[in-house]
C-alpha cells in the first residue's frame, strides 16, 4: 500500500544499519533490526534493504537473528538472487552448538518459498533429522514434508519417508506427532500415512505423555487402524478410557468419534458411550465461548438423529440465554424440538411462547415455527398458544402463525376445526408474501368452515392488480375455484372477475396460463372440476416420512468432529469438489510453468478472448468437407504477423486446441512453403477456415480466414483470437 | 529473557463464576445454572509444585447424601491433565506444576440447588393509562447479597413494546441513568454501584400510541448484567496456597473471586 516518505525511511534505516557505531553496540543494532520489522509488518516496502539485513544475520544476538530470519522468509520469493547469499549463513548457523540457533535456521530455511531452495535444504534437513536435541528434530521433520511439497510432483524418495516412518519411536512426543503430519502431507497421493498395528499400539502407549492438541491429533489418526478381533477392540476402548471425560473438548469429541467407529459391530457399546459422553458434550453446548458452543449444538443434533431422547431429562440446559447471538438460539430451538416429551413439554412451550414475541423478527418466526412442529403430537396446547398470538395483530407473528396453521392443518387434519375459528381478522394484518398464500390456501381448502370465507378472498381479488407476487395471485386462482366449488353461490361473482383479469390483462405467463387451465376446465362441467381439483383435504401419513426414524449411529459417526455437523453432508460435499479442483489447478500450474511452451497467464488470456466467440469445442470436419468448403468461399481477410523461428507442428496443434481451433492439416517442420489448415465452429453455426503460411527468407506468417456466414464483428474477434495464439507461441522458447 | 530482568514472583488464583438465572413471572425459580473455572496465573521463575486447598466440605455429584454437611457442592468438576489428585479424596488438596503463563486448573458446574440466594430480586408494577396511551411501569430492585458486598456496573434492560415513542424516568440517585435505545427497543437502566442489602426502585413513562392489552404481552423479560467482586454463588473458597519453594523470595499469592452474570432473566 502506498506509504508516503518510504523512500526516507529505507535511506535512513539502511545508514542506521551500515553504521559501524550502531553494528558494534548490541541493543542499538537489534532496536533498529526491530525498527525494519515493524516498517514490514506495517506493509511499508523494505526489501531494498536486504543485504544490510544478511549482514546482521551473522550475529551472536538470538533474537536479532531471529528477527533478521523473518524478515528474509518474508522477502525471500521476492529477491531470490539476494536470497541465496544469505543460504551460506543458514547453513553454518544449522551446524551452531547452540541447538536453539540451529532449530532456528533449519526452519527459517525451511520456510524460503524460492525456487531451488530444494537443493541447499537437503542435507541440512536430513542432517536434522538425526540431531541430537529435539528442538532441531522437530524442525527437521517438518521441513521433510516441505521439501517434498517444493518438489512438486516428482517422485516420493522412499529414503525419507522410511527414515520418518522410524522416528515415529523418537522419545520426544512432538517429534513424534510432527512425523506422523509430515507423512500425512507427503504421502497425500497414496491416502496419507498408514497406521498398521506396531505403530497402533505405540501411539496408545505414547497418549499420555502428549498434549491436548497432539492427543486430538492422534485420535484422528487412529480411527485408520483396522483391528482385527474383538478383543482388540476392547483393549483399545479401555486404555483410552480416561480421554472421554477430559477436561479438553477436542480430546473429548476425537475420542467420541475414534469410540463409535470401533464399536460399530457392538451397538449396545455405542449408546454407553453416547451416555458417558453426555455430560461434557452439555459443558461445551454451554461453554461461554460461542464457536464451542454453536459446534457442540450441531454435535448434539447429530446424536439426536440416533437416539431422540437422549438429553431429555437436561432440557433446560438448552433454553436459549439473552446475550447468545441468534445462530446459537436457533440450534438450540431445533433441539428444544426434539426433546420434548410428555414430562417436559409444559416447560418446553412456555419457553418457547417467551421467544415468540422477541424484538428479533426471525427469531420470533423461528419460535413460531417450532412451536407448530411440536403440535403434531400436541396439538391442543399448542393451538391455544398459536391462537394467543393471533391476538397481538402483528405482521410477523401473524404471518408466521398462518404459515404454521398452514402445515399442520396439512399434517393433523383433526386441528382443522380449531383452526378455521382463529382466522377470520388474520387477513388484515398480513403483508407479506408467504403469509398470504398460506391463508388463502387454507381459505381456499376449508372454506366451507369459515363463515366469511369469500369475502375475504373478494378483498384478495379486487386487490390483485396491485399484487406483485405471482405465487399468491396462482394461490388465489386456485383457492377461489376450490371454494367455488362448495359455496357456488357466493363465489361465482368474485370468480368471474379474477379469471377475467387474469385472462385478459395479466401480464405474468405462468399466472394466465393457470387462469385459462381453470376457465377451459370449467367450461368442461362442474364434475369434472371436482374430479380434478378436489384432491386430499390432508395427509397425515406424509408426518410418518418426515418425522424421521431413528437411524444407526454409523450414518453419521464418520462425519462426527469435523465440520460436516455444521454444513450439512451435502454442502460439504460441494465445497470440498470446488476446494479440491482449484488447489490442484494451483500446483499443476505452479510445477509445469517451467515445462510447457505457453506460461499460465497467456493461456489464460487466450481462452478468455475464445469465450467471446463462443467457439465449440467438439467440432468435427472431415479433410474433403474442408476442401470442398475451401475452394468455395471467398477469403474474408488476410493478415499478416511477425514470426521468426521454425514452426513446430505439435506446439502448434496444441496451442490452437487450448482456444477450441481445431487441425485439419499441417506441414512438417522444414518443409517449405510451410502451410496449416485449421477450422472452428462457433455455436451459432458460422465456420471459420484458416491457413497458416509461412515462406522461407519471409520473417512472417500469412493469415487467410474465410468464414461461411459473413459477420463482421465476429470475424474481428476470430482474427483477433488467431493472432494472439500466433504471437504467443512466436513469444515463448520453441 | 524475561526472566533476566527479574519479575516479580506472583502467583494468581482466581475463582470466576458464571451465573445463569431465569425467575419467572409468578417469581418462582425455573432455572439457576453456575459455571465456575479456577484459573491460576503464574509468574514464577522456576517449576515449582503448588498446592492449593478447597473448602473440606466441598463435594461432588447429585447422588451424595444431603447431610449436615455438604454446604459447598457442584454437580460436575473437570481437572487439567496435569493436576495431581492423590490428596484430593482425602483432604481437598490439588497439587499442580504450573506452566509460565495462564492454566484452568479446574471447571466445574451447578444447577438448581444454589446455596446462596439470588443476587437481585424485581417486584415490577405496571399500569397502563389506555386514554392518554402511557404505561407505567415502576420497577422495585432488591439487592439480597450480604450488606458488606456490592454490585458493580449493574444494567437492567427492559424490553418496551414496539411503537414506544418516549421515557420519561424518575430515578432515586443521580448516579444512575436510564435511556431507551431504539434499536434495541428497551429502556436501559444503569447502576455503577449497588449495596447488598438495598433496594433501588424507577418509574418509567412510556409514550405507546396505539395502546392495546396486547402491548403488555411486548414487555418483555427484564435482563440485568453485573459482576459481583469477591463473591462465588457455590461457596466455593480456596483456604491456602502454599509454594513449595524454598529459596527467597517467597512469592506474593494473590487469590480473587468474581461472579458474572451470563443471563439473569426476570420474566414480568
Amino acid at each position: 500500500m502506498p506509504y508516503s516518505g518510504s523512500e526516507e525511511i529505507v535511506k535512513e534505516l539502511r545508514r542506521s544499519l551500515c553504521n559501524p557505531n550502531v553494528q558494534a553496540d548490541r541493543l542499538r543494532c537489534r532496536n533498529v533490526v526491530l525498527r525494519v520489522i515493524r516498517y514490514m509488518s506495517q506493509g511499508l516496502d523494505v526489501s531494498g534493504l536486504f543485504m544490510e539485513m544478511v549482514k546482521a544475520g551473522a550475529t551472536l544476538d538470538i533474537v536479532q537473528k531471529k528477527l533478521v530470519y523473518l524478515y528474509m522468509c518474508t522477502y525471500a520469493a521476492l529477491k531470490p538472487n539476494l536470497a541465496l547469499l544469505a543460504i551460506n549463513t543458514l547453513r553454518k548457523d544449522c551446524t551452531d552448538p547452540n541447538p536453539m540457533v540451529r532449530g532456528l535456521a533449519l526452519r527459517s530455511m525451511c520456510s524460503f518459498r524460492m525456487p531451488g531452495i530444494s537443493e541447499y535444504i537437503q542435507q541440512p534437513v536430513l542432517n536434522g533429522l538425526r540431531d541430537k536435541a529435539s528442538y532441531v528434530r522437530r524442525a527437521a521433520v517438518l521441513g521433510c514434508a516441505k521439501m517434498q511439497t517444493l518438489q512438486g510432483d516428482t517422485e516420493i524418495d522412499g529414503a525419507v519417508v522410511n527414515e520418518l516412518y522410524a522416528m515415529l519411536r523418537d522419545p520426544d512426543p512432538i517429534v513424534m506427532v510432527n512425523c506422523l503430519r509430515a507423512l500425512e502431507e507427503i504421502l497425500k497421493h497414496e491416502g496419507g500415512v498408514v497406521i498398521n498395528k506396531p505403530i497402533a499400539h505405540h501411539l496408545l502407549n505414547r497418549m499420555k505423555d502428549l498434549d491436548h492438541w497432539g492427543q486430538s491429533e492422534v485420535l484422528a489418526y487412529l480411527v485408520r487402524y483396522k483391528t482385527r478381533t474383538e478383543d482388540e477392540v476392547f483393549t483399545i476402548l479401555n486404555v483410552l478410557d480416561g480421554f472421554l471425560k477430559s477436561s479438553q473438548p477436542n480430546v473429548v469429541m476425537a475420542t467420541t468419534k475414534l469410540f463409535l467407529l470401533l464399536s460399530e459391530d457392538f451397538p449396545h457399546v455405542q449408546i454407553d458411550i453416547l451416555e458417558r459422553v453426555k455430560g461434557p458434550l452439555l459443558a461445551i453446548c454451554t461453554s461461554e465461548c460461542h464457536e464451542l458452543c454453536f459446534l457442540g449444538l450441531c454435535h448434539a443434533r447429530e446424536i439426536l438423529r440416533s437416539s431422540p431422547g437422549h438429553f431429555s431429562g437436561h432440557y433446560k440446559k438448552f433454553f436459549c440465554m439473552y446475550s447468545e447471538p441468534n445462530y446459537i438460539k436457533y440450534q438450540k430451538m431445533e433441539i428444544l424440538r426434539e426433546l420434548v416429551n410428555d414430562e417436559n413439554v409444559q416447560q418446553i412451550l412456555e419457553e418457547l411462547q417467551t421467544y415468540c414475541t422477541d424484538v428479533s423478527v426471525e427469531l420470533a418466526q423461528m419460535a413460531i415455527l417450532n412451536i407448530g412442529r411440536i403440535a403434531r403430537t400436541y396439538s391442543e396446547r399448542c393451538l391455544v398458544i398459536l391462537k394467543g398470538l393471533l391476538g397481538l395483530k402483528q405482521e410477523h407473528i401473524t404471518s408466521a402463525v398462518i404459515q404454521t396453521f398452514h402445515d399442520l392443518v396439512w399434517l393433523c387434519p383433526q386441528c382443522t376445526a380449531n383452526v378455521c375459528q382463529a382466522l377470520p381478522g388474520c387477513e388484515e394484518n398480513i403483508q407479506d408474501s408467504e403469509g398470504k398464500q398460506a391463508l388463502i390456501w387454507l381459505l381456499g381448502m376449508h372454506g366451507e368452515q369459515v363463515p366469511n370465507a369469500p369475502y375475504i378472498l373478494e378483498e384478495f381479488v379486487d386487490s390483485v392488480k396491485m399484487e406483485t407476487s405471482a405465487a399468491v395471485k396462482m394461490e388465489l386462482i386456485t383457492a377461489m375455484v376450490r371454494l367455488f366449488l362448495s359455496r357456488p353461490a357466493e363465489c361465482q361473482d368474485v370468480l368471474g372477475r379474477l379469471l377475467y383479469y387474469v385472462i385478459e390483462e395479466e401480464l405474468d405467463m405462468a399466472v394466465r396460463d393457470r387462469g385459462l387451465l381453470y376457465y377451459r376446465l370449467l367450461q368442461q362441467g362442474i364434475e369434472e372440476v371436482k374430479r380434478v381439483v378436489c384432491g386430499p383435504k390432508s395427509d397425515p401419513s406424509l408426518d410418518v416420512i418426515s418425522g424421521q426414524a431413528n437411524e444407526a449411529v454409523s450414518a453419521w459417526s464418520k462425519g462426527f468432529n469435523t465440520l460436516i455437523p455444521i454444513y450439512g453432508r451435502e454442502q460439504w460435499d460441494r465445497l470440498t469438489a470446488q476446494k479440491g479442483d482449484s488447489l490442484e489447478i494451483l500446483q499443476g500450474s505452479a510445477v509445469k510453468a517451467n515445462e510447457i511452451d505457453t506460461k499460465p497467464e497467456q493461456r489464460e488470456e487466450m481462452s478468455r478472448d475464445s469465450g467471446s466467440v463462443s467457439l465449440l469445442t467438439s467440432a468435427h470436419l472431415s479433410p474433403e468437407q474442408f476442401e470442398e468448403r475451401w475452394t468455395l468461399l471467398e477469403a474474408a481477410k488476410v493478415v499478416t504477423v511477425d514470426w521468426h523461428k521454425d514452426s513446430c507442428p505439435d506446439a502448434i496443434q496444441t496451442a490452437f486446441q487450448f482456444v477450441h481451433i481445431q487441425l485439419v492439416a499441417i506441414s512438417r517442420a522444414g518443409v517449405q512453403p510451410w502451410k496449416a489448415y485449421l477450422f472452428a465452429k462457433n455455436e451459432t453455426g458460422s465456420l471459420f477456415l484458416i491457413e497458416l503460411l509461412t515462406v522461407k527468407g519471409k520473417r512472417d506468417m500469412q493469415i487467410t480466414v474465410k468464414q461461411a456466414n459473413s459477420n463482421e464483428q465476429l470475424l474481428n474477434n476470430f482474427i483477433a483470437i488467431v493472432k494472439s495464439v500466433i504471437q504467443t507461441l512466436g513469444e515463448t522458447k520453441g | 529473557m524475561r526472566t533476566e530482568e527479574g519479575l516479580k514472583t506472583e502467583i494468581f488464583v482466581d475463582v470466576i463464576e458464571r451465573l445463569t438465572v431465569v425467575i419467572g413471572a409468578n417469581g418462582s425459580l425455573m432455572r439457576a445454572d453456575v459455571q465456575g473455572e479456577v484459573r491460576m496465573k503464574c509468574f514464577l521463575p522456576s517449576s515449582t509444585e503448588i498446592r492449593m486447598g478447597l473448602n473440606e466440605e466441598f463435594s461432588i455429584g447429585k447422588a451424595d447424601i444431603r447431610g449436615y454437611a455438604a454446604a459447598v457442592k457442584v454437580d460436575e468438576c473437570s481437572f487439567h491433565q496435569s493436576v495431581n489428585l492423590d490428596e484430593f479424596e482425602s483432604d481437598r488438596i490439588l497439587r499442580v506444576v504450573p506452566p509460565q503463563g495462564e492454566l484452568t486448573v479446574m471447571q466445574y458446574s451447578l444447577s438448581d440447588d444454589l446455596p446462596v440466594s439470588l443476587p437481585f430480586r424485581l417486584f415490577p408494577t405496571v399500569d397502563k393509562d389506555t386514554d392518554s396511551n402511557r404505561l407505567m411501569v415502576y420497577l422495585k430492585l432488591r439487592c439480597d447479597l450480604s450488606p458488606k458486598s456490592q454490585a458493580l456496573n449493574v444494567t437492567v434492560h427492559l424490553p418496551v413494546p414496539k411503537g414506544t415513542t418516549s421515557l420519561s424516568q424518575e430515578l432515586s440517585s443521580p448516579d444512575q441513568r436510564a435511556e431507551l435505545d431504539s434499536v434495541t427497543r428497551s429502556v436501559h437502566w444503569t447502576i455503577p454501584r449497588f449495596h447488598g442489602g438495598s433496594q433501588l426502585s424507577a418509574l418509567f413513562k412510556l409514550e405507546v400510541p396505539g395502546l392495546s392489552a396486547s402491548s403488555l404481552l411486548e414487555l418483555g423479560p427484564v435482563c440485568m448484567q453485573f459482576e459481583l467482586p469477591m463473591s462465588t454463588c457455590s461457596g466455593l473458597q480456596v483456604r491456602f496456597l502454599r509454594v513449595s519453594s524454598t529459596h527467597p523470595p517467597l512469592p506474593h499469592r494473590w487469590v480473587r473471586y468474581v461472579t458474572h452474570s451470563d443471563s439473569y432473566v426476570i420474566r414480568l
